[in-house]
């Protein structure tokens, strides 16, 4: 489907109208607990069978350790992995495979890049930015390498509208910036940054872009050539995949010039008794036994978004984002934490209601079978420059519907008795 | 449910219509409970009396309707008690909380607060509903201070 244009409405009955949904049977947990509005996919997604499917297919039939075997079966688990990769870097727009790293998820991720660029890149008098809207696992390995090497931590804050303005970026990233280092899409605030302008704007004076793209890959296409950036970081288990499975794509050449981050088995051409020689990459940051049957069955959720159509899941993802956010607006006293723009939302819009403490409204909503998520999503010093201790956060995929946001829209109304009667 | 049970009128009543949530004038300890995971800080304050009793507990602060109710159940629980007895109260709740006590009998110590005990079904709530009794018991061992549960991610 893709490269196809859609309608501004959704065909009505077809696989974009929210109304309807034909993709709940496809997820064995959905469709065997019919009650539950699962509205926290942004935290981790459902996985549809195909995959489930797939990671047990690997132990049954295929189970080997990969890289170091002769025999068939070893064989076998090396060219599952290969596919994976070539795979995902398609999936990404990356043309070539060996950009693509396998960790174990964002934060790992973002911890290579960190602490492998740092000694070289980063010294007294530099500067790293990255945004106020930062997931800890984007912030913390930025926090720690600034103390250990000298250079200071610098945030990009938004405007009033949850915008980072070019004039922004102008005033912060400059001739002492190193490295920046951005979400894509909020986890607390659901807005899309815009990326490339910062991008543009480091690289003019020299700078490193990576990109925490856990927000983004799994509801918008995401082009690493668009975006500009050197590398980025996601994860498999919002993205269908299994948990424990993390990307990390990088430029070959900034991979090439990068240290090893974990050393060990599978990472070396050659070892002495006094020293030893790297891999190529990827393999030079994939130390020890990779989850290849967690890879395997990513491949297959990867297969399962193309063959459903990235652009009917993601004209979808939009619609439900769209509805979720302007059924909140319109609920008594919630108070959306972000844009109240419908259109502003790629997955996720966060709220309070009134003065009800976010684990009570989650607490209560889970009476109902409705899962959201509350507290501070990992973004404390967001939540403190918000000036608010927490909040709720409900974030939409594909499988979900109309009526699970209904669900969750009424079950707020039902919140608010609980704590004030009919007042 | 487990829900129904806990969100019920004695709860929402504590919450509602607090009977120890204000500062203390003449307080002789004051000791601090946070709860990083939730930004929930109280600040409990306790006057000893002469006779080596407890003879007044409240608290000021912000949290959630559990750690709120919690602390006023709690309040009214201790007054007249001595640092021991209040120190056995609070690791009883604390047994409680974690699904480690049930029997009826012992529960009804905690008078009021043992209606929290559903808690034990919600491991999410567990540090909001007992934030309280951890505050208290730290100062009643160690003096004025800051007592922090520990966080989330």
């Amino acid at each position: 489907m893709s490269g196809l244009s859609f309608p501004s409405a959704p065909v009505a009955g077809g696989p974009a109208d929210i109304r309807t949904n034909p993709f709940r049977p496809d997820f064995p947990l959905l469709a065997s607990d019919e009650g539950l509005a699962f509205l926290d996919s942004a935290a981790t997604a459902q996985r549809p069978a195909c995959v489930l499917e797939a990671q047990r297919r690997f132990y049954e039939t295929m189970n080997a350790n990969p890289l170091r075997g002769l025999y068939r079966l070893s064989v076998e688990a090396t060219q599952a992995i290969d596919d994976a990769r070539a795979h995902v870097a398609r999936f990404i727009g990356a043309g070539d495979p060996d950009e693509v790293v396998f960790t174990r998820n964002t934060s790992e991720s973002l911890n290579l890049v960190a602490r492998s660029l740092a000694p070289t890149l980063l010294g007294p008098g530099d500067e790293v930015a990255i945004t106020i809207m930062e997931h800890h696992s984007n912030l913390i390995p930025w926090q720690q390498v600034c103390a250990a090497t000298g250079a200071k931590l610098v945030y990009l804050r938004p405007n009033e509208d949850f915008v980072i303005t070019p004039e922004e970026v102008a005033d912060k990233v400059g001739p002492r910036t190193k490295l920046v280092s951005v979400a894509h899409v909020s986890n607390v605030l659901g807005v899309e940054n815009p990326v490339r302008a910062i991008a543009d704007a480091a690289h003019a004076v020299g700078a490193l872009v990576v990109v925490d793209a856990a927000q983004s890959v799994p509801h918008v296409r995401v082009d690493v050539s668009e975006l500009g950036c050197d590398l980025m970081a996601f994860s498999a288990h919002k993205l269908m995949g299994p948990m424990g499975v993390g990307v990390l794509w990088g430029r070959r050449d900034v991979l090439e010039s990068m240290p090893p981050f974990l050393t060990g088995g599978e990472m070396i051409d050659s070892v002495t008794e006094t020293g030893a020689v790297w891999a190529p990459i990827p393999q030079k940051f994939e130390a020890g036994t990779q989850d290849a049957a967690g890879i395997y069955a990513f491949d297959a959720g990867l297969s399962y978004i193309e063959g459903k159509g990235r652009d009917v899941l993601e004209e979808r993802e939009r619609a439900l984002a769209s509805y979720l956010c302007a059924r909140l607006v319109d609920v008594p006293h919630v108070d959306v934490v972000g844009p109240t723009d419908p259109a502003a939302h790629v997955g996720a819009v966060s709220f309070n209601l009134g003065d009800i403490h976010p684990h009570d409204v989650a607490s209560l909503l889970d009476m109902d079978d409705v899962a959201i998520r509350a507290g501070h999503h990992c973004a404390q010093p967001l939540l403190a420059w918000m000036g608010i201790e927490s909040c709720c956060r409900a974030s939409v995929a594909f499988y979900n519907d109309a009526a699970d946001v209904d669900r969750l829209a009424d079950g707020l109304g039902r919140v608010w008795e609980v704590f004030h009667g009919n007042e | 449910m487990a829900m129904n049970d806990l969100y019920n009128a004695s709860l929402m009543d504590h919450v509602s219509h607090p009977d120890y949530k204000y500062e203390m004038d003449d307080a002789t300890s004051t000791h601090e409970g946070v709860n990083p995971s939730c930004g929930d800080d109280l600040v409990l304050q306790v006057r000893m009396g002469e006779d080596g009793r407890i003879a007044e507990a409240a608290y000021t602060g912000h949290g959630c309707a559990v750690s709120q109710a919690s602390a006023d159940m709690m309040s009214d629980l201790m007054v007249g008690k001595t640092p021991e007895e209040a120190i056995g109260l609070c690791r009883l709740f604390g047994e409680m909380i974690r699904g480690s006590e049930k029997d009826p009998a012992r529960l009804e110590e905690l008078d009021e607060a043992s209606c929290l005990s559903s808690v034990s079904h919600m491991p999410a709530r567990v540090k909001c509903a007992e934030l309280a009794w951890r505050t208290l018991e730290e100062m009643l061992e160690h003096g004025d201070g800051v007592t922090t549960t520990e966080g989330e991610g």
